[in-house]
């Protein structure tokens, strides 16, 4: 589905991501791990298209068409969706509002006729019963005046009312309390099948107990410097990150 | 073609509206004196009171210099190089709409405004102004059973001219200022509307201005009357076609809201802002008054995407206690576009209210400026105001500037002002390409939502007009 070979990029010559490889097929779930600054939201970022950053190397394909030839609207019309690790606040755009112009404009872009308004607010209120979320949030300017968690869970009901074939989690878990947390993974959990994928990136391990990985990545200075299981995350969360400094050193 | 020139063609969407209807028109000598105003007078068989009311604000006008005070630049109109009347020929007098000459219909068309479809779709009542002469009033003997007059301003000189003599310059006497003596001295047509009391006008009064002769200037006299306890909301719309040469608009608009009445008067304006290089463009120089008597209201929403140069500020005079002011307006600059636009609350009664919410967005290499006073009287006991001045900026060349006047001659009033600037984020733009919605669409999805709060007191059909509007302004700004 996604294929990302050697990529390196960067932002105003600063080189982040240094030959990233990374394969992702339908029905699985990656996490990308990392301390700070090791280019994990860069990652996630360039795979969605922002234009802030160059890619200097490499090339990127998904569902067997070039990234590199796409601008980000074009990216999420084919199925790309990033769960923002900072939501964007459009002040008097409603939340259904912009979810309906989302929907519409990715269904113009297959051909297609815009949604049933009737169909779209039955959609709405059960995805918003998936992810226990009150009504009122609809009519709420988009992210404007809404907590750390709403955000987040807002990015989740956008994910699920778009159905995308590959959701990148950028930190979703962060700002979430433990509650919201279960919320968000139980939602992301209901809407995986054999045919999406989704990628996690996160600081820890807290999250991953709820979306199970079936492959980790360590990131590290913009290299992927270990792959493995959902164990290798646990590793991590035990020895924490020098471990994979001192590791690197001494190879 | 090169990426770039795809996307100059994909994003610079040319203004829609321009071309010129060709009729053949009764036109005046270019040129302003005593003898074009009598001729115009003539030519509208008014009576000798409404000739001598002309002369005298020509000789008012003669002494009056053009303002500059106003936050914008352009070579100043010869006057004398303008032709004061032009009227469609008519071949006879018209009862019907299959009376109006088809090229006038095809103008209409083109614009989108097919006036069967707007008068059996919205319940609207046309009064379309073509080219200074109204060639199609509609509605006007439903509206007359309730004693409502919906009507073009020279017949109302004709057939109510007690009601227009009685009214016509109070609220923005000839010598109020310069555009408005000059339109006091050659006003060719406009619209003219009174609500007797205690009715509710059941309908929206919709007005469509259109520029059409080549070289006309367009002098618009309006005067809205809505007499004790009644009540009318009043669109006005307007579209002209492109050429070269500017275009001067100098409208003049009074209303009257007597003793509990309201007056709801909206406007979205799309005048032919000149082209990407600036060139062209009307030059729209209107004042709008309001007089609002004890426990009136008068509410002014306005949008406002074209014209080269706008000069604007419709104001209430808040003269009766508990009297209410409003005034929501959107005002968009592109290219090289300048708008110095506004309010006035002049609050003279006791606990006379106003709010303003004023939303300015540039673009391009345009300027966009907010100019408003808000004075309270002596007498205006428990006054209270409140304003929001808004500026949203698009790129790194435009300007967006705020001139509030405060003038509060009594303690007890309570006056509030906020403002802010903005800039479309490229994080907002991106945010909404990441859902799948292109830049463009982007750009109108946030600017919508900016706003939302003068959109949502537009009457509904006018709204999703103005949205459009709003969109195609914008096209090409960014990115």
């Amino acid at each position: 589905m996604l294929k990302v070979n050697n990529i390196h990029a960067g932002i105003e010559g600063n080189e982040i991501l240094k030959g990233i490889d990374l394969e992702v097929k339908p029905g699985e779930v990656h996490a990308i791990m990392g301390p700070n600054g090791s280019g994990k939201s860069t990652l996630s970022s360039v795979i969605a298209g922002r234009e802030d950053y160059e890619v200097s190397q490499g090339s990127m394909e998904f569902l067997g068409k070039d990234l590199m030839d796409l601008d980000p609207s074009e990216r999420a019309q084919l199925g790309i969706f990033l769960s923002f690790q900072y939501p964007i606040e459009i002040p008097g755009v409603s939340v259904s509002n912009f979810i309906k112009t989302s929907i519409n404009e990715i269904r113009k872009s297959k051909g297609q006729d815009p949604m049933e308004a009737k169909d779209m607010l039955k959609m709405m209120r059960e995805k918003m019963a998936l992810l226990e979320m009150d009504k009122g949030f609809l009519s709420r300017s988009l992210n404007q005046g809404f907590s750390g968690g709403e955000k987040k869970r807002n990015e989740i009901f956008q994910m699920a009312m778009l159905e995308p074939k590959l959701a990148i989690l950028d930190e979703t878990d962060s700002g979430l309390d433990i509650d919201a947390l279960r919320i968000v993974a139980n939602g992301v959990n209901k809407l995986k099948s054999k045919d999406n994928a989704v990628v996690v990136i996160t600081h820890y391990q807290r999250l991953l107990d709820h979306i199970v990985p079936d492959f980790v990545h360590v990131l590290y200075k913009g290299k992927i410097v270990k792959s493995g299981d959902k164990s290798l995350a646990l590793e991590l969360e035990e020895k924490g990150y020098d471990w994979i400094k001192n590791d690197l050193q001494t190879v | 073609m090169s990426e770039d020139q795809i996307l100059d063609e994909v994003t610079q969407s040319e203004y829609k509206y321009g071309f010129v209807t060709d009729i053949e028109s009764d036109k005046a000598p270019n040129g302003i004196n005593e003898d074009i105003i009598r001729m115009i007078s003539s030519k509208k068989n008014e009576p000798q009171w409404m000739t001598e009311w002309r002369l005298d604000a020509y000789h008012k006008w003669l002494e009056m210099d053009e303002p500059d005070w106003a936050n914008v630049n352009y070579t100043k109109p010869d006057f004398q190089a303008i032709s004061y009347y032009s009227a469609p020929k008519k071949k006879k007098e018209l009862e019907s709409l299959d009376q109006v000459d088809p090229e006038l219909l095809k103008t209409f068309e083109k614009l989108g405004i097919n006036i069967e479809e707007q008068k059996r779709l919205s319940g609207v009542a046309m009064d379309v102004v073509v080219d200074s002469v109204s060639v199609a009033t509609t509605f006007k003997d439903k509206l007359k059973e309730l004693g409502i007059i919906f009507c073009s301003m020279s017949d109302a000189i004709q057939e109510y001219p007690e009601l227009v003599k009685k009214y016509i310059g109070t609220v923005v006497p000839k010598s109020d200022n310069f555009y408005a003596a000059l339109n006091s001295a050659v006003f060719t047509d406009g619209s003219f509307a009174y609500i007797p009391k205690g009715v509710k006008c059941p309908v929206e009064l919709s007005t469509y201005f259109r520029i059409n002769e080549a070289g006309t200037g367009q002098f618009e006299r309006t005067l809205v009357i809505a007499d004790e306890d009644s009540y009318v909301s009043y669109l006005e719309g307007c579209t002209a076609p492109q050429r070269d040469e500017n275009q001067l608009h100098a409208a003049v608009v009074e209303l009257i809201a007597l003793d509990r009445s309201e007056i709801k008067y909206s406007t979205v304006q799309n005048w032919f802002p000149g082209d990407a290089e600036g060139k062209g463009g009307v030059f729209n120089f209107v004042t709008k008054r309001g007089i609002v008597e004890n426990d009136a209201k008068i509410s002014w929403t306005q949008v406002e995407t074209g014209s080269a140069v706008t000069w604007k500020y419709p104001s209430c005079i808040l003269k009766g206690d508990n009297s209410i002011g409003e005034f929501y307006s959107v005002a968009v600059t592109n290219n090289y576009q300048q708008a110095d636009t506004g309010t006035k609350m002049i609050h003279l009664g006791r606990n006379s209210k106003s709010t303003i919410i004023s939303k300015g967005i540039s673009a391009g290499k345009s300027h966009n400026s907010y100019r408003g006073l808000v004075k309270i009287g002596s007498r205006a006991r428990n006054a209270r105001n409140f304003s929001q001045c808004d500026s949203l900026l698009m790129g790194d060349q435009c300007g967006a500037h705020t001139f509030p006047y405060i003038e509060i001659g009594n303690q007890s009033a309570k006056v509030e002002h906020e403002a802010t600037t903005s800039k479309i984020g490229e994080d907002q733009i991106f945010y909404c390409n990441q859902r799948g919605i292109g830049v463009e669409e982007a750009i109108a999805l946030i600017v919508n939502g900016y706003c939302k709060d003068v959109l949502n007191k537009l009457p509904m059909e006018f709204a999703v007009e103005a949205q459009k509007l709003l969109a195609i302004s914008l096209e090409g700004s960014v990115g």
